[in-house]
């Protein structure tokens, strides 16, 4: 005899409210989940029509975008920053991150032309260490310098180095202190052919045509190396260096002498969720085994402790909590995919809030550069 | 440079000189979130050459339109992730300068007080 099936129907079924996801898609969608092996979850489903099947929309429109977006910032000093951005996806971030570490453009020195070297330091590691110099100019006021343009106040920044160790005087170290910065131009003579008896003022390796020292900028900070006490080189008595430096605008993808931050990073908000109530002894546990103190006990009456979350943000993400038997069922380790703490460390040619921007704007060009062509 | 078919102008592989990964990522990205769009990726055909290949398969629309449509979308967002970040930036400096300056008023009143 064949059983009475048991006859419901599928309306009696809790609602789903549509146009979302169940809880644990959407849990999937948004985060990733970092276990004890590996993370899982990782990829960012951006495809619009993924989860078309369920009737869900994904496609992320401009005007959702634009009320989602937030940005907090924690730290601002004068090098560096920290702040948060919330509701962008990893590949902006990513493009935003590589433009600050490559393709912002910075002033450093290129050419290096030396009158006298005697130093134990060799003109071509001498010449290396200064274009690793960051200065502290404003390169937006500057243009970029082809092959063909002659170097003028446009494009070149130029600074002297004249240092000399007397005989009998003790071993001297030649700090970035010493460039001094030729608002006039080069001082070179340059040895020219052409006759050039007429001109009064000799011909030399830069052509400006005014002092840069008009420049109102520079009036109130005038051009020099950020940190006047990097070790350039060191000389014995008798030992004399002199040359003059020019500097151009380039971009940290010809060389990273002209990246504008020493660096800049990013990682994804750390989430710690509790799965059970961890009390007493596993709670105090717990609490040492995290090493950077994310969790902490309260107590909850008759002498009962409980462990919370107090500081998610500051994981490490180094799973010592879920490393002993059974503690994965009970702390889930969490990444939210979408918010995302930027750390940009500038070397001092901008601040790091203008290297933002800079970035940013660097990206539209980018995209109007294919527009252009495309139409 | 597009590659695509004469009669068919859905579906076309645009290659761009000079981008790499920063470009196309976002790019693919934007294309990706475009309900029109059935398919779309980029590939680098060689790491030493900096030429990006990005491919985009649509539901019937020209191909390059959409492009161009992601692209103005990607502009706008950046347009509002800047104009976001400055506003932000100015809210915690000013907020800042206010604590500075209410720590500098109660100490001046602590002292006050002390004398």
């Amino acid at each position: 005899m064949a059983e009475q099936e048991k006859k419901f129907s599928i309306w009696d079924l809790p609602d789903v409210p549509m146009g979302q996801l169940p809880p644990h898609l959407e849990l999937q969608r948004t985060r990733v989940f970092c276990n004890k092996d590996a993370p899982i979850h990782t990829e960012s489903i951006q495809y619009s029509g993924a989860y078309s099947s369920i009737g869900v929309d994904n496609s992320v429109r401009l005007d959702n975008f634009c009320n989602n977006f937030r940005v907090e910032v924690i730290r601002l000093n004068e090098d560096d920053m920290e702040f948060d951005m919330i509701g962008i996806d990893a590949a902006l971030a990513n493009s935003f991150r590589r433009i600050l570490v490559a393709e912002v453009p910075t002033m450093a020195i290129e050419k290096v032309l030396f009158a006298n070297n005697t130093s134990i330091v060799q003109d071509e590691v001498l010449a290396h260490r200064l274009g690793l110099v960051p200065i502290s100019v404003d390169p937006r006021l500057f243009d970029y310098m082809s092959e063909n343009d002659q170097p003028n106040e446009k494009n070149t920044v130029v600074f002297k180095l004249h240092v000399k160790c007397k005989k009998g005087s003790p071993r001297i170290t030649v700090k970035s202190d010493e460039l001094k910065w030729l608002p006039n131009g080069s001082e070179l003579v340059r040895e020219s052919t052409a006759n050039s008896g007429s001109s009064s003022k000799p011909e030399t390796y830069t052509y400006f045509s005014c002092s840069q020292e008009s420049v109102p900028e520079f009036v109130k900070n005038p051009v020099a190396p950020k940190y006047p006490d990097i070790i350039l080189a060191k000389l014995g008595p008798g030992q004399e260096i002199e040359l003059e430096a020019h500097a151009v605008k380039g971009i940290g993808k010809t060389h990273a002498k002209w990246s504008p931050v020493a660096t800049a990073w990013y990682r994804m908000l750390p989430e710690v969720i509790l799965l059970e109530d961890v009390e007493d002894d596993l709670a105090e546990e717990l609490k040492s085994k995290c090493p950077v103190n994310v969790f902490d006990i309260e107590d909850i009456g008759k002498g009962k402790k409980r462990a919370t979350v107090a500081r998610p943000r500051s994981c490490t993400l180094c799973r010592e909590c879920i490393r002993g038997e059974d503690w994965e069922k009970r702390v889930a380790l969490r990444r939210v995919k979408n918010h995302f703490i930027f750390t940009i460390e500038s070397t001092g040619a901008l601040p790091p809030e203008l290297l933002f921007t800079e970035a940013v704007k660097i990206l539209e060009d980018k995209c109007e550069r294919v527009i252009t062509e495309l139409s | 440079m597009e590659h695509g078919s004469f009669t068919d102008n859905s579906a076309a592989t645009f290659s761009l000189t000079d981008e790499d990964h920063t470009l196309a990522n976002s790019v693919r990205f934007t294309l990706n979130q475009d309900p029109r769009v059935t398919f779309s990726g980029y590939s680098i055909p060689h790491p030493s050459q900096a030429r990006v290949n990005i491919r985009v398969q649509t539901t019937g629309d020209p191909a390059s339109e959409v492009l161009k449509d992601a692209c103005q979308d990607l502009m706008l967002m950046c347009r509002h992730v800047r104009s976001t970040f400055d506003k932000a930036v100015e809210d915690f400096k000013a907020s800042n300068a206010v604590k500075a300056m209410k720590i500098d008023s109660k100490d001046s009143s602590d002292s006050e007080e002390s004398e």
